[in-house]
């Protein structure tokens, strides 16, 4: 016998804004973010957690957002694609980061993570940090090269 | 005068998640579709059983039964249904359609659904022959053969005291293009109006005409930003977007069918598999005398693109060398896998790694160096390809061969190898080697019969507006026309619009294929530009606000005019094609590089690292170089994924690793840093000299790799991909 | 389905003894996998354990590291204590998916679900971690050496959480571990070999080789036995007392065999006087 459905009232920071939203308990947070809340910069690549084009910041940390129960972003920070601006995106721009554009918010995400703790970037080479997100037009050079420049910039700025 | 440089245009809306891509539509009222798929590899159609536990009246269900038109596919062939009615030929087939609004529904329906049949002998192995009983396509199963003859191969090798054979197999490849297939169709107005994600918006068009019977104006299709393709979205969304609308309008709102990955790793055309046979008649000095190839490709279970694949794959077989006497036999087989289709390279990444590792084998065989080999056969202008074409295009082939050993450094590696070889007791270290060519634009006779147009509106307020059916798929088709026009008639970027590819609104510049977008549908956008400028009767030094000014003078006198310049494809002079013997001008220009790995492999877990990797190429003029040396490490990458990692598994002709966890593309950490320079000799009937560019780096990789590997540790390296499961067993030898 | 979202380990154990069919959630990098098509799970009802902020972190408690049952690979790479004393632990986390995997997945998750291929198990085993197990009737303590039976069963009962993992504070000599997956990052390994030098001899586990994470007691006898080894075949029928490895969608098991030897013997030859 089916066991009754019960939709799960959540709350959390979205992008800077509180949310208050109720699904249903087999809703992903992918599912939420681009159902619901309308905010489908996030990619589903794969929905097996392999290809990182849904990465989102969960409580400031990137994650496959279609390995996420929704139910546990209840009382979380989320940061989506949509929240970062416009500048933020210059050096992936001109370092030719993205083409076709449907692995680009998930390496956007994952990128920004790295470049707001400079330090990842020193421990751990950006080609591992940067393995979750799968993208198969630029052959990764772009995507590092761009992020290394990045980087750069910020600690010129900082 | 170099285009000035210009960032993708596109670029931000990608990188802040704006750009909407097909299944990122809001569309409201829409229903969503599936496909319920054979799950056997052959045989006719009994039943379908409906499980009654579930209620089928809130779903649409549609078979071919629904199929208004004829009950095709339409391609080179109609061999495909577009849903199987009374017989399936692969598993995954598709045979019903349904719609709904949960998807979540539309899963747990599917599963109660269950195609009967009545098995037939089903063909697993396409380099067998086919018995009576598993004949499916004419008399023999083979989709199409083609036989290329040059001098008389065949004498040579009779009275040869040096013959090289080998036989050299490659692998199914999946695209994983990030963005799965999809469509979203509905009718508005007696029109069904089909938005997805493709790379030809006619084939698409004429594809859903058929099915649907439908009349050219009944029809359109729309292409929304794509995520990725290689060839995976050149045919196979014409039978995405037929079910649809077959679904829209049996239920008489818009359906959005789009895949998930599973379902796009099973379903979808792959690269096709090979099998390739060379005996080779050489001199003592490495001369190539007589070269006899025999080249299968595995079709699958519809022909789809096979004929053109293999004609492509059987001009490039022969590598890019002078011989005098080549006898070249090929033939696309029938077997009861998913239909194989287009991919990146299109037949020739199968063809040159045969050829491209057997010259290795020459080298070793003669005990020569591989360059000296390819040195001393690389053609030389006034020389003949194996379909008879002169090469007279300037391009200094020796000096790109040069440059690629210098840059990887090529001849101090090989001494340090030899020396670590020595010294590492669980490591070995090799570099590799090709010099390799590919035809830019369709094959033969292929441009003219395609007709390709262009338009160039100029608009009220003086900007312009580029109509063409040529898509953005990453490949930088969006900023490359910008450039183009905006450089042709002087008005900033910012006064160039691309329009979207629309059956309703662009003409039909053929399908964005074949590394021909840049050079020739390129060229027919200048070419639209210069008529622009004729209609407003300026002259070529009338630039910028002088074309502007005019565009808003012409409208200002034709009031709801359309103002459009137009560009025609005309084959440029001196191409000649005779498709019956396969002798001519193959095509009107080819891309050509030299590309060298160095790699390590551990001899602990026979696994293959690629430490560095020169990619050096003529593809004439450079548009953009950020977009260019995209589009080269991507390949290479590409091609590094199908060499070492990528490999369906198959299991009655279906694809059991159908997950990104069990089909391996490479991640950032295993791509090495990928050096590209490039030579420039303008083509002269390319866009600014361009010429084409996207396939020609997925040629490369393997046999630069394989090569390597072999120069490592001995290995055959005949056989892709090179997994450590298949060195191992090939280091057993 | 349905979820329960307990804030207490106690709320936690009640609703296990109640429902010991429901099925509790971490980090769901593996309950979440193709979650759209796995059906049957949007059946059950599961336990939502990640508002137990009393399992999150790990602490030193007299020498010995304890992880709180919702410690992640990437908190444990945070860590630069457990880089120096239990350096198998950041190898291999690491190596665990990719950075969005090692944020959201758990050890004890990686325990509770058994799987025969899990990288941080292996380390675990080889460091002798021990699986603090709670439940309504107390708290078990049970080694995870001994913890599996079989393929995806464990001592684990459905009433019970895994609360804590904790590793004694041993010294030790060499310590290695070696993954070998289809490509250098976010791979499913064929073959996983941890491997310490114990104070009381060689400690070698594998994992993607049997049904279950396997300590290898038969290439710990020969490690320890100081016997010459004279190359890496002759390590196979070793092996093959040990692990059973099979053919899959990953790997064959000749080659999972003959490479767990290569990885032996070459890793090993520096450290053993005993390799030729």
């Amino acid at each position: 016998m089916t066991p009754p459905t019960s939709d799960v009232a959540l709350g959390f920071l979205l992008n800077g804004s509180s949310v208050s939203v109720t699904c249903a308990p087999e809703d992903r947070l992918l599912d939420l973010l681009r159902g619901p809340l309308r905010l489908p910069g996030t990619k589903e690549g794969c929905g097996e957690g392999e290809c990182g084009a849904c990465t989102v910041l969960l409580n400031g940390l990137p994650v496959n957002s279609c390995l996420v129960p929704s139910y546990q972003a209840d009382g979380a920070t989320v940061e989506t694609i949509e929240a970062l601006a416009d500048e933020r995106h210059a050096a992936l721009l001109e370092g030719g980061a993205t083409q076709c554009g449907a692995c680009t918010p998930g390496v956007a995400m994952t990128a920004e993570w790295i470049r707001r703790h400079p330090a990842l970037g020193k421990r751990f080479p950006l080609s591992e940090l940067m393995a979750g997100n799968l993208c198969r037009c630029t052959g990764y050079d772009g995507i590092l090269k761009s992020l290394e420049a990045a980087l750069t910039d910020d600690e010129g700025t900082a | 005068m170099p285009l000035a440089p210009l960032l993708r245009r596109e670029g931000l809306a990608k990188l802040s998640g704006r750009e909407q891509y097909v299944d990122d539509l809001d569309i409201p009222g829409a229903l969503h579709g599936i496909t319920v798929r054979s799950t056997s590899a052959r045989g006719t159609i009994r039943n379908i059983r409906f499980d009654p536990e579930i209620d089928w009246s809130s779903f649409v269900i549609v078979d071919h039964r629904d199929v208004p038109g004829l009950n095709t596919v339409k391609l080179i062939e109609t061999d495909q249904p577009a849903l199987a009615a009374t017989e399936v030929r692969h598993i995954h087939e598709p045979v019903v359609l349904l719609a709904h609004p949960s998807r979540r529904a539309l899963r747990k329906a599917v599963r109660a659904i269950t195609i009967e049949v009545d098995p037939l002998p089903s063909v697993l192995d396409f380099t067998v022959r086919p018995t009576p009983e598993q004949i499916q396509h004419g008399s023999d199963n083979i989709y199409k053969q083609i036989t290329i003859t040059k001098g008389d191969a065949r004498s040579i090798l009779a009275d040869a005291p040096i013959i090289v054979e080998g036989v050299y197999r490659t692998g199914a490849q999946e695209h994983v293009y990030l963005e799965p297939q999809g469509m979203i169709a509905e009718e508005v107005d007696g029109v069904i109006i089909i938005r997805g994600s493709m790379q030809c918006p006619y084939y698409v068009h004429t594809a859903v005409c058929h099915a649907l019977g439908r009349e050219a104006d009944q029809v359109r299709i729309i292409q929304t930003p794509t995520g990725g393709a290689f060839g995976g979205k050149e045919e196979f969304p014409s039978g995405v977007a037929i079910h649809a609308a077959l679904l829209a309008l049996k239920a008489g709102r818009p359906v959005r069918l789009v895949y998930d990955r599973t379902e796009d790793l099973a379903a979808t055309t792959k690269r096709h598999p090979s099998w390739t046979r060379h005996r080779t008649a050489v001199a003592s000095d490495g001369q190539l005398l007589a070269q006899e190839i025999t080249f299968l490709l595995d079709g699958g279970a519809y022909m789809t693109l096979s004929p053109v694949v293999l004609s492509r794959g059987m001009i490039h077989a022969a590598g890019p060398y002078h011989c005098e006497h080549i006898s070249i036999d090929g033939r696309a087989v029938l077997s009861n896998t998913v239909p194989f289709g287009a991919f990146r390279g299109f037949g020739a990444p199968q063809s040159l790694f045969a050829v491209e590792r057997h010259m290795d084998r020459i080298a070793l065989r003669l005990g020569l160096d591989p360059v000296t080999v390819r040195q001393r056969n690389l053609l030389a202008d006034g020389q003949t390809t194996a379909t008879g074409q002169v090469v007279a295009d300037g391009v200094d082939r020796q000096g790109l061969l040069n440059r690629a050993l210098s840059l990887s450094d090529y001849a101090a590696k090989r001494e340090t190898h030899r020396q670590f070889n020595i010294d590492t007791p669980d490591r070995r270290r090799g570099i590799g080697l090709t010099t390799f060519f590919h035809g830019a634009g369709f094959t033969g006779s292929g441009e003219v019969y395609l007709d390709s147009k262009v338009a160039v509106a100029g608009l009220p307020d003086g900007t312009i507006e580029v109509r063409t059916a040529s898509t953005e798929m990453g490949q930088g088709t969006t900023t490359i026309f910008t450039q183009l026009a905006s450089d042709r008639l002087g008005l900033p970027p910012e006064a160039v619009a691309i329009a979207q590819p629309d059956t309703a609104v662009v003409p039909n510049s053929g399908p964005t294929v074949a590394s021909r977008t840049a050079m020739i549908v390129g060229r027919l956008v200048q070419e639209a530009c210069d008529d622009l400028r004729r209609q407003l009767s300026l002259d070529a030094t009338d630039r910028g606000n002088d074309v502007a000014e005019a565009i808003r003078a012409w409208h200002r006198t034709h009031p709801n005019g359309l103002l459009l310049g137009q560009g025609h494809y005309r084959p440029p002079p001196g191409i000649e094609w005779d498709e019956g013997t396969y002798r001519g001008e193959a095509y009107g220009a080819y891309g050509w590089a030299a590309y060298v790995a160095e790699v390590e492999v551990d001899l602990r877990t026979y696994g293959t690292t690629v430490l560095d990797f020169v990619a050096v190429q003529d593809v004439g003029t450079v548009l953009n170089t950020t977009l260019a040396r995209g589009q080269v490490q991507g390949g290479v990458a590409q091609g590094i994924g199908w060499t070492l990692m990528e490999e369906c598994q198959w299991e009655d002709g279906a694809m059991t690793n159908n997950q990104l966890t069990n089909y391996i593309i490479p991640t950032s950490s295993d791509i090495p840093p990928i050096r590209v320079a490039f030579q420039e000799t303008p083509y002269p009937h390319g866009a600014e000299g361009a010429k084409g560019l996207g396939e020609l780096p997925m040629d490369g990789p393997a046999p630069a790799i394989a090569n390597a590997i072999a120069a490592a540790t001995g290995a055959e390296a005949a056989v892709l991909p090179l997994t450590p499961e298949r060195l191992m067993a090939d280091l057993d030898r | 389905m349905s979820v329960l979202r307990p804030t207490t380990i106690d709320e936690a154990v009640a609703v296990l003894s109640a429902q010991p069919e429901a099925i509790p959630i971490a980090g769901g990098t593996d309950l979440m996998v193709h979650w759209p098509h796995r059906l049957e799970l949007h059946e059950k009802t599961f336990v939502d354990l990640s508002r137990l902020t009393a399992l999150r972190g790990l602490r030193w408690q007299d020498g010995d590291l304890v992880m709180g049952a919702l410690t992640t690979y990437w908190d444990v790479l945070l860590d630069e204590q457990i880089g120096r004393r239990f350096p198998l632990l950041h190898r291999a986390a690491r190596q665990v998916g990719a950075v969005q995997i090692q944020t959201r997945g758990t050890w004890a998750g990686n325990v509770g679900n058994g799987s025969p291929a899990a990288d941080g198990v292996a380390v675990l085993m080889a460091y002798d971690a021990m699986v603090e197990l709670t439940s309504v009737r107390g708290v078990d303590v049970v080694p995870l050496r001994d913890f599996y039976t079989g393929y995806k069963i464990s001592h684990r009962t459905p009433d019970q959480l895994i609360t804590a993992i904790r590793l004694p504070g041993i010294p030790y000599r060499t310590q290695i571990f070696e993954k070998v997956g289809a490509r250098k990052a976010q791979a499913i390994s064929k073959i996983g070999v941890a491997m310490v030098e114990a104070p009381g001899g060689w400690v070698v586990v594998a994992n993607s080789m049997a049904p279950t994470i396997r300590r290898c007691r038969a290439v710990e006898a020969v490690l320890n036995s100081g016997h010459p080894i004279s190359s890496p075949e002759a390590l196979h029928d070793t092996i093959l007392q040990d692990v059973h490895p099979i053919d899959d969608l990953r790997s064959t098991g000749e080659y999972r065999v003959r490479v767990m030897a290569r990885l032996l013997y070459h890793d090993l030859r520096e450290h053993i006087a005993a390799f030729s």
